[in-house]
Formats: C-alpha cells, sequence, structure tokens
C-alpha cells in the first residue's frame, strides 16, 4: 500500500502527514518515540481504511509550535485537524502518549469520533503503579523497555544513528517533557471527565508492557467500564508493532 | 580581589563504595546512606568551618542549594546563611545560589533573602540559579520551562525588592494580586546579585545586560574554560557599550595548600578524587534533562561524553586547573597567573571538597589564609 507524504497546515504548526488507503478514516496517533517511517500494521490498516499518519506537533517533521505547553494543547489541535480535513466518524488509534491525545480530544468532543482503539495509552495514574522513567533512563535502556521480543529492540538499536535521526530523538525528546514530565505521563484532572467518552472504546495492552504495566488497564476499565480489553501476551508496550496480525484484527472487528 | 570561603557541606561520611556501586550520589542514592547522628556533627563542624572563615579574615562566606544528594546537604542555603548571619558580626554572606524555578513561590525567596540581609545588617550577597538537571528530576519541575520560570522569578523577586508596595504582579507561573514586602531588604536599592554558572552563553548575555551587570561566577571549570567565558562575558559587555569591572566575574574553585607540593597533593588526594569522582558524578539523562538546556548545547555534552563523565586524578585536574593545590607559594603564583590572565574580582575557594575531614580542612583553611590570601587581596 502507498502512503503519500507530506505537509498540511494546522493551527499555524505545519505537521508532516503521511496518508494511505481508502475507507473510514483512522487517525494513528503515536507515542513519545514518534512516527519516522511506515509500520507493517499501519499498511495492513490501509487495506480497510483511509490511515492517516501525522507527526505530532513538537515531533518528527512537524513545527514546534509556541502554543504547544501541555496535553490539552495537543488535544485542540488534533479536534482542529479533523475539522481542517474534514474527517467524519474517524477511528482514533492512539499508542501511549498518543492514547492519551485520543483520550483527551474524546473528553471534549466526539462528534467526529466513531471509535477509540487506546493501545498502552498514558493519561491517567493508578494506585502503587508507576511508569518507567523513561528520563532518566539511557536511551537504549528505553529501547529495551518498549519491546518484549529482545530481537526486536536489537533490531532498533542496530539502526544508524544519523545527525538526522539523533536531531528528531531530541526534539521528540523534549516534546515528551514538555508534555508529560510532570505530572508524569497523566492529567489528575482527566479520570473526572472520562465519563463523556459517548464512543466505543478499545484498550489493547501488552501483558509484559514495562513502560506503562498492565495495572494501568485495570485502572482504565474503571473509568471506562463499557470499553472492552484486549490484553495481548508475549507483547510489550508497542503491541501493534510485535503483534502486528493480532492488533489489526482488534481494530477491524 | 575579594575571597570568599564556599562551602558545599558534602556528607563527608558517605559510603563511598555504595555511591560508586549506585553510579551516583544524586536522586537515587537511597537515603539509609544518611546517618542522622553523624549529619548532626557534620552541619555543626561545617557551620564552625564557616564561622572560622571571618576569623581567618575572609571577606565573606558562601553556601548553596542542592536537594536530595550526599554531594551537598543544603536543601535550603536559607537555614545556614541564617545561622551565619548570627554568628558572624563582619562577614558578607553569600547564597549562591537560591534555585528560583525549584522554589514553589519566588516571593518566599525575596522574603528570606529581605529578612537575612535585615538581620545582618546589609551583610548579604544574593545569588540566583535554576538548580543543576539532576533536581529537575529529584523536584519533578519541568525542566522544559525552567528558563522561564527563573526569568519570570528573578523579575518578582527584583521589583518586589525595589518597587513600592503593594503592586499586582500578573506572569504567566506566577500571579500576585499584593506583592508588599515585610520586610524590604537592607541594602538599597537591593542585595548585589551573583550569579554562579558552569557556563552558557545566554547567561552570560543576560547577566552581563547593562540593566542589570550581575557578577558572573564560574564554578568547578578547568582554567581555560573559566578564561574563556570570563572573557566571554567581558567581551559582552563592551558589546553592549560599558567595559566590564572586574568585581562582576569570578571564579569558584577546590584549593588545598600545605607546607610543600608534595604533601599537599598527598594530603588532598583521596578526597579530591572522593569529591570529583564519586561525589560530583551522575549519567547524561540526570545532568541534562530535556530542555534545561538548549539541544545544540547538549548535543556538545554528548560528543565530549567520555571526558566530562570519565575519572579524572588529581594530578590531570591539578594540570587542568580544575584544582589548585600546592604549597603556599605554588599556590599563589598559580593564582596570580590566573589573575593576570582573567582579571577576576572574586574568588570563591572551597577549603572543604569530598571526604576532606575537619582537621585538615581548618590546616587548609589556615595555611591559604596566612600564606596566599593577603598577597591575593590587594590585586
Amino acid at each position: 500500500m502507498k502512503f503519500t507524504d507530506g505537509f498540511i497546515e494546522v493551527d499555524g504548526c505545519r505537521t508532516h502527514l503521511r496518508r494511505g488507503g481508502s475507507g473510514q478514516p483512522l487517525l494513528y496517533l503515536h507515542g513519545a518515540s514518534g512516527a519516522p517511517a511506515i509500520m507493517p500494521f499501519m499498511e495492513r490498516l490501509a487495506a480497510r481504511f483511509d490511515v492517516l499518519v501525522p507527526e505530532h506537533p513538537g515531533y518528527g517533521l512537524s513545527d514546534e509550535p509556541q502554543w504547544l505547553e501541555n496535553i490539552h494543547d495537543a488535544a485542540y489541535f488534533y479536534l482542529d485537524f479533523l475539522k481542517r480535513l474534514n474527517l467524519q466518524k474517524a477511528v482514533v488509534v492512539g499508542s501511549s502518549m498518543g492514547g492519551w491525545m485520543a483520550l483527551e480530544m474524546a473528553v471534549r468532543d466526539t462528534s467526529r469520533i466513531e471509535s477509540l482503539v487506546l493501545v498502552g495509552p498514558a493519561g491517567i495514574a493508578a494506585p502503587g503503579v508507576h511508569p518507567a522513567d523513561i528520563f532518566l533512563m539511557p536511551p537504549e535502556e528505553v529501547i529495551r523497555s518498549l519491546f518484549h521480543d529482545q530481537k526486536l529492540a536489537a533490531q532498533r538499536l542496530a539502526e544508524p544513528v544519523t545527525p538526522e535521526s539523533l536531531d528528531i530523538a531530541l526534539k521528540n525528546r523534549h516534546t515528551t517533557a514538555r508534555l508529560a514530565w510532570e505530572p508524569r505521563l497523566h492529567d489528575p484532572f482527566l479520570p473526572k471527565w472520562l465519563h463523556r467518552i459517548d464512543v466505543p472504546v478499545k484498550i489493547v495492552w501488552g501483558a509484559q508492557d514495562r513502560i506503562l504495566p498492565v495495572a494501568f488497564a485495570h485502572q482504565f476499565k474503571k473509568f471506562l467500564p463499557h470499553a472492552e480489553l484486549h490484553i495481548m501476551e508475549h507483547a510489550g508496550h508497542l503491541p501493534q508493532m510485535e503483534k502486528p496480525d493480532a492488533f489489526c484484527e482488534i481494530v477491524c472487528r | 580581589m575579594q575571597i570568599i570561603l564556599f562551602h558545599l557541606m558534602p556528607y563527608a561520611d558517605l559510603d563511598l563504595e555504595a555511591g560508586r556501586k549506585n553510579g551516583t550520589v544524586w536522586v537515587r542514592l537511597p537515603n539509609r546512606h544518611f546517618d542522622p547522628q553523624k549529619g548532626h556533627r557534620l552541619y555543626n563542624r561545617y557551620l564552625d568551618e564557616l564561622e572560622y572563615a571571618e576569623q581567618l579574615g575572609f571577606d565573606a562566606v558562601s553556601v548553596n542549594e542542592h536537594h536530595q544528594t550526599a554531594y551537598g546537604l543544603m536543601p535550603s542555603p536559607i537555614v545556614t546563611a541564617s545561622a551565619l548571619a548570627r554568628r558572624t558580626k563582619r562577614v558578607r554572606i553569600a547564597i549562591l545560589g537560591s534555585a528560583l524555578p525549584l522554589r514553589e513561590h519566588p516571593l518566599m525567596v525575596a522574603e528570606e533573602h529581605a529578612m537575612i540581609d535585615v538581620i545582618s545588617g546589609g551583610r548579604l550577597i544574593s545569588g540566583f540559579v535554576r538548580g543543576i538537571g539532576a533536581e529537575y528530576h529529584s523536584f519533578g519541575v519541568n525542566p522544559t520551562v525552567s528558563h522561564e520560570r527563573f526569568h519570570e522569578a528573578h523579575d518578582l523577586i527584583v521589583r518586589a525588592w525595589t518597587e513600592p508596595g503593594p503592586f499586582p504582579f500578573q506572569g504567566k507561573h506566577y500571579s500576585v494580586q499584593y506583592v508588599n514586602l515585610w520586610p524590604r531588604p537592607y541594602q538599597r536599592p537591593h542585595p548585589p546579585i551573583w550569579i554562579p554558572s558552569q557556563g552558557s552563553k545566554e547567561t552570560i548575555d543576560w547577566a552581563s545586560h547593562p540593566e542589570r551587570r550581575y557578577t558572573y561566577l564560574q564554578t568547578f571549570s578547568p582554567a581555560k574554560v573559566v578564561q574563556r567565558y570570563l572573557g566571554m562575558y567581558r567581551d559582552r559587555c563592551s558589546g553592549y557599550g560599558y567595559e566590564a569591572q572586574d568585581s562582576q566575574l569570578g571564579w569558584a574553585v577546590p584549593v588545598y595548600v600545605a607546607d610543600t607540593d608534595e604533601q599537599a597533593r598527598r594530603e588532598a588526594k583521596p578526597h579530591f578524587e572522593a569529591f570529583r569522582n564519586v561525589f560530583v558524578k551522575m549519567p547524561l539523562e540526570m545532568l541534562l534533562p530535556p530542555g534545561y538546556t538548549s539541544r545544540e548545547s547538549l548535543k556538545n555534552v554528548m560528543k565530549a561524553k567520555a571526558q566530562m563523565f570519565g575519572d579524572v586524578t588529581i594530578d590531570q585536574a591539578i594540570e587542568l586547573g580544575l584544582f589548585v593545590c600546592g604549597s603556599g607559594k605554588t599556590v599563589l603564583k598559580a593564582f596570580e597567573a590566573y589573575w593576570n590572565d582573567m582579571r577576576f574580582g572574586n574568588l570563591l575557594v572551597l577549603c572543604q571538597f569530598g571526604t576532606l575531614p575537619a582537621e585538615l580542612t581548618r590546616k587548609n583553611m589556615e595555611f591559604f589564609a596566612r600564606e596566599v590570601m593577603p598577597r591575593l587581596k590587594p590585586l
């Protein structure tokens, strides 16, 4: 499946956007490490959906707008993004930080959203469990902790570091800190409003997630009692990459 | 030249092996390694050392702020400066500095500094810093807003010290309906402000600005680096259209003086190396969280990583001018030569470092005060 690669401007932010497939729109919101490439799961989803893979403001090749100061800014940006492209009935799939953005969007306005698929989302706190400290871990350790299958981590670590990829990694890290340093990876006021989410929600979690342990999934289930919960065995923080077939099957179901 | 005794108040009783094994004594060294009984003795010993500096003829004594670390036991320099304000009569008291972005409210800093200034009869030197990277991990304060919080806090403090209250202050991080400081500072318009830094162009541009002319202190850096940044400060002043006074420049450096060069090196070696290779050490991610510096500076540090994060021996440190050590004659000669190159008007000497025990610290202070200080002061 061929993805187009270009830029659109939303809220004054030149935003890098890849788009492929046709059908119902599916907006993929990446996590803290960005969306540097089209992954196999995106290709598979493009067989059924019009898949949009933007890089968030402050990430990858997108601008770093002055106005981006917290996760709410990112949520309003993506609501404007849906409007700007006149997307209707979008499936919003968000991984980790992107899952948090999807939640913040949906408590505000679901008029253009048909459903949410949250993949190991950040966004809330859970008693007695803490996210890994991604800011204090050396970058190699973060990558090892992302995957259950260490072969995938080794592949990722073997990718050559270019000046451009280093710049992007530092930029992504900066924006992640801006949005999620404190309170760490969550919004203490979000749980109050999760009941406003009036569209179907699927929560997908890697059973071996070492960044946001699966206990967070159960905490989400308390606030979103109607959500479907899919815990995937032999997967870490990015089940969409470790188990693309099973993941796409859940999204399409 | 003004000579200031600077103290970090490290936890000198630290189990060094535990510190080494943990990789750093910052942020995550379990606090079971702190023994309050030993802490009690250390605090009182260190305060005695600072008070002794007045007797020895130092111009000022200096304390600073560090959090959740064996490197320094002064989470609040206000506490130590307050004790010194009552126990000393003549020396100036320098807080170098209060970590503005880490403090919940800058008005507290303005008030506490004003109190010490009034209690001491105008002997306070105020220093402002951002806190080091590790402290953003310890405190949770977002490092990407560190600069803007620092500047806004600074503006609020200086206005609170100088403008008639009450007046409202509306900032992005701090909003106060009634800024109305009781007490106002003793010194007019306000206590001198010094800016300690590990070296940053942005800080130099800001501190040297004609509206501020704050004294810039380069802390614990190789002499060449000190010279580069002090030179940059002077150049910046010329760029602003005025000539920097020597009193606008300072250097903070560990010093050890004994009878002979050989004896000084032998006595200082284990304690200096513990300071440099255990107490100071921390991984890159801890030192420079995202946004604490520009990404360009961060990349430069990443390039120099091996050099910056490796161990340094006492001999290498002396060679680099990271440490000034030797007989009185050697140390005096070294400082005269450095002064000829840099013309700093303030010298902050760290006479206790790492695990240096009480007896050697006092001996060091006495040697320095007797054999070095009198010849430097007239410079």
